[in-house]
């Protein structure tokens, strides 16, 4: 089947229909089963990290090299003229010409789709500032299919950083496609944004907003932690007074439903202890490693060979 | 009648050209910048604050020797949306219009998230116009959503 994904950016979940996902997962789901260490031969991923990231990249450069691609790219905007001055315009306008494709990530807000003026090579957005994360969405809505075997009427709980949370904000607007029922559970300064919950009214989503992890615990399907992010806060004071306001051990795993699983986009600092990690529960680690797989089926797909 | 004379004396008439007319009170110099008027080597004049029967007060601008096309004149509607355009040709009014909302505005609305790249880089701000209840834009690069009164800076 031709992809309509050939040549396609991949800057903004908002972008993907329910299909559209669909389709990446189950390309993403083939690859884990059956490698194509040939796929992508002859073919040369431009791997542009303006910020660093180096779980992001690593996933995204082995991801080419997994099927047979090549990689070529920075690391560190140190090493670039980025520190010179050069534009974002320029800088992805000259890699564009080295490459097939790119992979890029940049702390202003916005950057991705600037990118995409300035390359006729698909752009694949991996983290554009506080903004968008498509791949991490994508990965996630794919570990929450393989771990509970559906993706439709799932109870699914945010802990932590609801409001600056990137994460959370994109993975609740792609779960409005699968009629999910959301618990959002964080202090009151830093719940879901209204425009997330507008978003979740207009498309018929059930939705409570929690202060204590323990009054949802037993409800739900998945557990989805997040790292309450010191870098995203304007204010220290607010930080102080939330960073360690969640952490789940253990001990708290009682009560809950078999089926339940823990994620995490990681890195953890306090809301996640360690002794969870021997849990049946836990995935947070499986969830890290499936980014693999559903950024070779994007790569793979938006240079139209899957 | 007494209130159209009571205008013509308020603003001089002009002979070709366009009127705008109900102006949020407030807005027309911000209008006038948008529209690129003062730059433009024509007459324009500006009422600020002037009755008005159905706006209790209204701003007008008048520019001698241009015609606004309906694409120039919705760019201001997300400011003034009761506008309404006249197109004056030998004193005589030959077209009139309002405004609408255009899908995207482009170029003069600077984002307000500092964080946005178009904040950052040499380049033209791109906005989507959300119709509703409250109208609301959304950059198209940082993806932000703002209210017009969130919106106070402008590169004109
Ligand atoms: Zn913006």
């Amino acid at each position: 089947m031709p992809s309509t994904f050939k040549g396609r950016d991949v800057i903004s979940i908002s972008e993907f229909t329910k299909p559209d996902i669909l389709a990446v997962l189950k390309k993403a789901a083939q690859l884990k089963k059956q490698p194509q260490p040939k796929l992508l031969e002859g073919y040369v991923l431009g791997s542009c990290f303006f910020e660093p990231s180096t779980r992001t990249r690593l996933s995204f450069e082995t991801a080419m090299q997994r099927l047979g691609g090549r990689v070529v790219g920075f690391a560190d905007p140190s090493v670039t003229s980025t520190k010179k001055g050069e534009t974002l315009y320029d800088s992805i306008r000259i890699v564009s010409q080295y490459t097939d494709v790119i992979a890029m990530r940049h702390p202003l807000d916005g950057a991705a789709r600037r990118a995409t003026e300035a390359s006729d090579k698909p752009i694949i957005n991996g983290g554009d500032g506080a903004n968008q994360h498509p791949t991490q969405t994508l990965l996630d809505l794919f570990t929450i299919q393989e771990t509970q075997k559906k993706l439709e009427n799932l109870s699914i709980a945010f802990v932590g950083d609801l409001k600056y949370g990137r994460t959370v904000h994109s993975l609740a607007q792609a779960l409005t496609h699968f009629n999910a029922r959301i618990y959002c559970v964080a202090p009151k300064n830093l719940q879901m944004p209204d425009y997330i919950l507008d978003e979740l009214k207009a498309n018929k989503i059930k939705f409570s907003l929690h202060e204590k992890m323990s009054d949802i615990l037993p409800k739900v399907d998945i557990l989805y932690l997040t790292r309450i992010q010191e870098e995203r806060f304007p204010d220290r004071m607010e930080y102080e007074q939330v960073k360690n306001i969640y952490r789940l051990t253990a001990q708290d795993l009682h009560g809950i439903k078999k089926n339940l699983r823990i994620l995490h986009p990681l890195p953890r600092v306090n809301e996640l202890a360690t002794d969870v990690d021997a849990s049946p529960h836990a995935y947070y680690f499986e969830q890290a490693h499936n980014g693999l797989y559903v950024r070779e089926a994007v790569l793979a797909m938006v240079l139209g060979k899957l | 009648m007494v209130n159209s004379q009571t205008k013509e004396l308020s603003v001089a008439a002009i002979r070709q050209g366009t009127v705008i007319d109900h102006i949020t009170a407030g807005q027309a110099l911000l209008i006038a910048r948008i529209l690129r008027l003062p730059m433009a080597d024509k007459i324009v004049t500006i009422g600020l604050n002037l009755p008005s029967k159905l706006m209790h007060t209204k701003d007008l601008i008048k520019v001698e020797g241009r015609e606004l096309s309906p694409e120039e004149a919705n760019q201001v509607a997300l400011f003034a949306p009761e506008a309404t355009i006249s197109i004056i040709r030998d004193y005589h009014t030959v077209k009139k219009f309002a405004v609408s909302l255009p899908e995207n505005i482009s170029g003069f609305i600077v984002c307000p998230n500092p964080k946005c790249i178009t904040n950052n880089e040499r380049m033209f701000s791109n906005f989507t116009v959300i119709a509703g209840q409250q109208i609301k834009v959304r950059c198209h690069y940082c993806e932000k959503i703002f209210r017009r009164d969130e919106i106070n800076n402008f590169s004109l």
